[in-house]
């Protein structure tokens, strides 16, 4: 088959193409992640027990907020790694200021912690369940944000699967701060980063491979 | 890498964003006009890329051809079409030296006898793949609406009349046996 037969055959495929369809297909991703997480954490984790009152502290609204922003500079990576061509622009600094916004403030409340409280502070007591918990949560998320990718046509293959596991992980990272019962900002600014880095290398290691097309 | 960009400039990104656009609309003759324009740039940039693997210009030409229309939906009209095919045209370029370089790593000897008899001077111009090959491993439902649409040149209706299929499974099966071809040339590249 010569390329003019082959541009000839391409043009009688007249299935129609919806505008933006990744737009759909992602919130449709994000939000089977949000219910898959959510809904494994109710099961296998529970909300804290005291979330009426804790709601009142700012800290339990800023540990919310951390994962939420990550979560929208993630996003913004994984739809602009997705399609061809796209530049990324000032995507790095929209993914490093929540986190250096944390380390800010954890090394202020380091510093006005006496040194008996500062290792509580970065502790805690849920340290060793933390990241696998951030994982787990993250999971359906992943899952469903790996489908969609694999369904567009990212060129950097090993970036935009950093890029969908930093987004599952913020999102799994946002519901756990519903059962996690810390409330320090050192705790967050390292277990909580690190919970969201393991789908984060876990995405870059499996996207070379799974998102070939 | 930014040949392709200049001459894409050069010769008016504008002008063809909005042929592929229209295209992408629906507009038939229009997106074959503007895939025949976009090969013929393709084919330049590769060529210049390719010096060492003349053979291979025209297969990646119709690979990037393929993959362009089978991810034609994360294309944006408000995008440069030239960064778009760029970035396609650099992927599989990429991706063909790769598999080249690891075949020839592996020193498969296999391979130079594949080759043996495809490598005549007739063909030097045309594809060294042979798609029409790579047709017949489709399921029929996909294979018989391509190979009557296109080599035989019949319409929608008329290809639904000749398989007994419906116009919408004519379509459909285009449709999904260009995905499949796609998928079948990748499968070569790793073998």
């Amino acid at each position: 088959m010569n390329t003019d037969d082959l541009i000839r055959l391409l043009a009688s495929d007249t299935v129609a193409v919806e505008p933006r369809v990744w737009r759909r297909r992602y919130a449709l991703a994000l939000g089977a992640g949000l219910v898959g997480a959510i809904a494994l954490m109710l099961m296998v984790l529970g909300l804290r027990p005291d979330l009426g009152t804790a709601v009142l502290l700012p800290m339990f609204w800023v540990k919310f907020a951390f994962p939420v922003a990550l979560l929208a500079g993630a996003l913004l990576a994984t739809v602009r790694l997705s399609r061809p061509g796209l530049p990324l622009g000032r995507v790095a600094a929209a993914i490093a200021a929540p986190v250096l916004a944390i380390w800010v403030l954890a090394v202020i409340a380091l510093l006005g912690a006496s040194p008996a409280e500062r290792s509580a502070l970065i502790w805690g007591n849920t340290w060793t369940t933390c990241p696998a918990n951030v994982t787990m949560l993250s999971m359906p998320a992943f899952i469903a944000l790996f489908w969609v990718m694999k369904t567009l046509a990212p060129t950097q293959l090993r970036l935009a699967g950093a890029a969908a596991g930093l987004l599952a992980g913020a999102l799994g990272a946002a519901v756990y701060a519903l059962h996690c019962p810390e409330m320090g900002a050192p705790f967050l600014g390292l277990w909580y980063v690190i919970g969201m880095l393991i789908p984060t290398t876990l995405g870059a290691l499996i996207g070379p491979r799974l998102l070939r097309w | 890498m930014s040949e392709l960009k200049n001459r894409m400039l050069s010769e008016g990104e504008a002008r063809l964003r909005e042929l592929f656009v229209r295209g992408l609309a629906g507009d038939a003759a229009v997106y074959q006009a503007s895939l025949q324009e976009l090969s013929t740039h393709l084919r330049a940039f590769l060529r210049r890329r390719l010096s060492s693997l003349p053979d291979d210009v025209e297969d990646l030409v119709q690979e990037i051809l393929l993959a362009i229309h089978n991810q034609r939906h994360t294309y944006d009209a408000d995008q440069p079409l030239t960064a778009w095919v760029h970035a396609i045209a650099r992927y599989k370029l990429v991706d063909l030296l790769r598999s080249r370089s690891r075949r020839e790593a592996m020193n498969e000897p296999l391979d130079d006898h594949a080759e043996l008899f495809t490598d005549s001077e007739t063909e030097v111009a045309d594809a060294r793949r042979d798609l029409t090959g790579l047709l017949a491993q489709l399921p029929d439902n996909q294979r018989l609406p391509i190979v009557h649409m296109r080599l035989a040149g019949l319409s929608v209706t008329e290809t639904a009349r000749a398989t007994g299929l419906s116009e919408s499974a004519v379509k459909v099966g285009v449709h999904r046996g260009l995905k499949a071809l796609a998928l079948l040339i990748r499968s070569k590249h790793e073998h």
